[in-house]
């Protein structure tokens, strides 16, 4: 038996390399404390989940990325996802926002409204969320480097409404160092990005208490081609790293800590992904109690937003792909996730129509609604294979974690040397080798292929949108109290040289002026400086 | 290697690097964000035998006529051009028409993009 056992570790392997044996019994689970390592959902270590009932109380959240040409657009697809069952909304902006240029920016030509909305200043915003209770229904707005700008238009915005501030939910990503390492959407070098970081989330925990001024996202570095190990291993640094800029202001850590949320990717080994949100949660229980010594449960319970992975998806056979997104939402949901994006079929193609989106949402309908599978919580706990491989991972990302923070620096200091990133293209590498030689199976592009093309519709980019975006900004920028904006401006200025100053009320009081996402950023680019990508040795 | 444009997915373009390192070619790998010009810049200081653009925005078409034109304006100067990423088949022909060298579209093997590169260089 033990001599069969051993022969198998050599062949079969998780995603992210762990042997697994032919099967587990209690000999693999010798000497585990089940009070200490499972213990109770909702209660330290979280292990099971970071509430006591979960699905059987609520429901995860269903949450579908999307954006796409102008705001009225965007606005007309939100509605849309609204009325087939969406349960919260996320925004997906195009890369001259995520980037700081307005829309009529040269350099953002062939890109305004492309991979997500066009937002260039709060008359956009407030076209977006026009006819939406945005004090009914929460929204992510998934930006990071303009983070602080669009966090003050959202706030504007609920101004305007009469909506009381104090009591607006949401989720800004806001989470710039995962940028330099992975998404590559940043702007300003790295002190003075997360510093703008730490601004957002004090201003929120203070002003904003209902909202997660953060979501620190593993996902992109695992999309890049990190395994679940890097992946959890990068993003909880990430979270170690703000949270220490953010004690050294003097801040609590108990003040701040409830309202982190974070976010990960649904890959293709099933449970090694279920495996790994449950580790997550107990590593940062541990972080949050043992590290920052914090003394209430909120502090220390990680919730999480899964958004699935396209990069497993492919462009061979593209039905396919509805299958493989309904294993990575029935993984998320077996471990426990707080709100799920299901990615499209075409999500290979382009970025989704109505048809492709709305089949997203049935996924996540029919697993709440028809499995079972919500009807009682951490339904794999204490499955001899789901404890061990949670233990090993666990112990596996702590080593990883101590290797950053020891051998690194810390992330912030790693991102700039390129440590993490060389090793994650390293295993990028090897995967692609390894699917173009069969090894890596992908069924439809290495096995079992067609030379028939799958005829489908996809969603093209809306370039009468982008062009009356680009007149409307020109417009905006005419007609308004322009003294007012070069007044505001001059504040956001002033507010980015005295780092002890909180950048969000000067912000503020720029987007209610209707001064541009690109002029704010200019103005910031002058005092910060840009971050030039070094460029990696390979 | 570089990537024009706004478009900061760049794990194609690494890997590919990574895979003409392994195929004996000397890479640099410029990043992301850089105008054509600056592009070429570098690509005469550092005497590089092929300049490597990735592109995923759809927008070769436009990008391999900036990009011959500012070779072009440097009279005498020998480089072969190579653009890889997302490029439909009905635009491979258009690309080649327009002077470039290599075309690396998605579903290329990277195993085999160091073998285009020396056929391309052989001729």
């Amino acid at each position: 038996m033990q001599t069969e056992k051993k022969q198998e570790l050599s062949k079969f392997s998780t995603d992210s390399d762990i042997p697994v044996s032919s099967f587990y019994s209690e000999d693999d689970l010798k000497g585990w404390d089940q009070d200490k390592e499972l213990g109770h959902p909702g209660r330290p270590p979280f292990t099971r989940g970071p509430y006591e009932t979960m699905y059987r109380g609520k429901l995860w959240t269903m949450r579908q990325y999307s954006g796409m040409g102008d705001a009225s657009q965007s606005n007309r697809r939100y509605k849309y996802l609204l009325s087939q069952g969406q349960t919260g909304l996320s925004v997906a902006f195009d890369l001259p926002t995520q980037l700081g240029y307005d829309s009529d920016d040269e350099i953002a030509e062939d890109d305004v409204g492309v991979v997500g909305v066009a937002i260039s200043s709060l008359e956009d915003m407030e076209r977006l969320f026009a006819g939406i209770p945005i004090d009914r229904v929460s929204t992510h707005l998934n930006i990071n480097a303009t983070a602080p700008v669009i966090f003050a238009m959202y706030i504007a915005l609920a101004e305007k409404r009469g909506i009381e501030v104090r009591q607006l939910r949401g989720t800004l990503q806001n989470d710039i160092l995962k940028e330099f390492l992975a998404r590559k959407a940043f702007i300003f070098p790295t002190e003075a990005s997360v510093r703008l970081v730490c601004d957002v989330i004090q201003y929120s925990v203070d002003k904003v208490p209902e909202f997660n001024p953060i979501s620190v996202t593993g996902f992109h570095v695992k999309e890049m081609g990190a395994s679940s190990i890097q992946e959890v291993a990068f993003c909880l640094a990430d979270a170690i790293a703000y949270s220490d800029e953010l004690v050294k202001r003097n801040l609590d850590f108990d003040s701040f800590a409830p309202s982190l949320s974070f976010h990960f990717a649904c890959g293709r080994d099933f449970f090694e992904e279920i495996a790994k949100f449950r580790a997550a949660r107990r590593i940062w229980c541990r972080i949050a109690m043992d590290r920052f010594g914090c003394k209430k449960d909120e502090s220390a319970r990680l919730r999480f937003f899964s958004g699935g992975s396209g990069a497993v998806l492919t462009a061979q056979e593209p039905i396919n792909n509805i299958m493989r997104s309904s294993l990575q939402c029935l993984a998320a949901v077996l471990g426990g996730a707080q709100s799920i994006h299901v990615m499209a079929y075409d999500e290979a193609l382009s970025i989704p129509t109505e048809e492709s989106v709305k089949i997203c949402l049935r996924t996540q309908q029919i697993i709440a609604y028809e499995s079972g599978v919500t009807k009682t919580v951490d339904p794999l706990g204490g499955s001899y294979f789901i404890e061990w491989l949670t233990d090993r991972l666990e112990a596996q990302i702590v080593a990883k974690m101590e290797q950053i923070e020891k051998a690194w620096g810390g992330m912030a200091n790693a991102v700039i040397r390129g440590f993490p990133q060389r090793e994650v293209i390293e295993r990028a590498y090897k995967q692609e080798i390894e699917i173009e030689s069969g090894k890596r199976v992908v069924v439809g592009r290495n096995k079992y292929t067609t030379t028939t093309k799958t005829r489908i519709k996809i969603q093209t980019p809306n370039e009468r949108a982008a062009l009356l975006q680009k007149r409307r900004v020109r417009s905006l920028k005419k007609n308004r109290n322009q003294k007012l904006v070069a007044e505001s401006l001059e504040k956001v200025r002033a507010a980015s040289k005295d780092r002890n100053v909180n950048m969000i009320p000067a912000l503020v009081e720029a987007v209610k002026s209707y001064a541009t996402v690109g002029e704010i950023t200019s103005v910031m680019k002058e005092v910060f400086g840009t971050y030039k990508d070094p460029g990696l040795v390979i | 290697m570089a990537k024009p444009g706004l478009d900061g997915h760049d794990k194609g373009a690494l890997v590919v690097s990574r895979a003409l390192r392994d195929a004996g070619f000397e890479v640099i790998y410029l990043g992301l964000y850089g105008t054509i010009e600056q592009i070429v810049q570098v690509a005469i200081q550092e005497d590089v035998d092929v300049i490597g653009l990735s592109i995923l925005s759809g927008t070769h078409l436009k990008v391999a006529r900036r990009l011959i034109k500012e070779i072009r304006k440097r009279d005498g100067w020998e480089v072969k051009t190579a653009i890889g990423g997302i490029i439909p088949e009905e635009d491979v022909q258009k690309l080649r028409r327009l002077g470039i060298d290599i075309i690396v579209p998605t579903g290329t093997p990277i195993s085999k993009v160091g073998d285009l590169l020396r056929a391309s260089l052989e001729k």
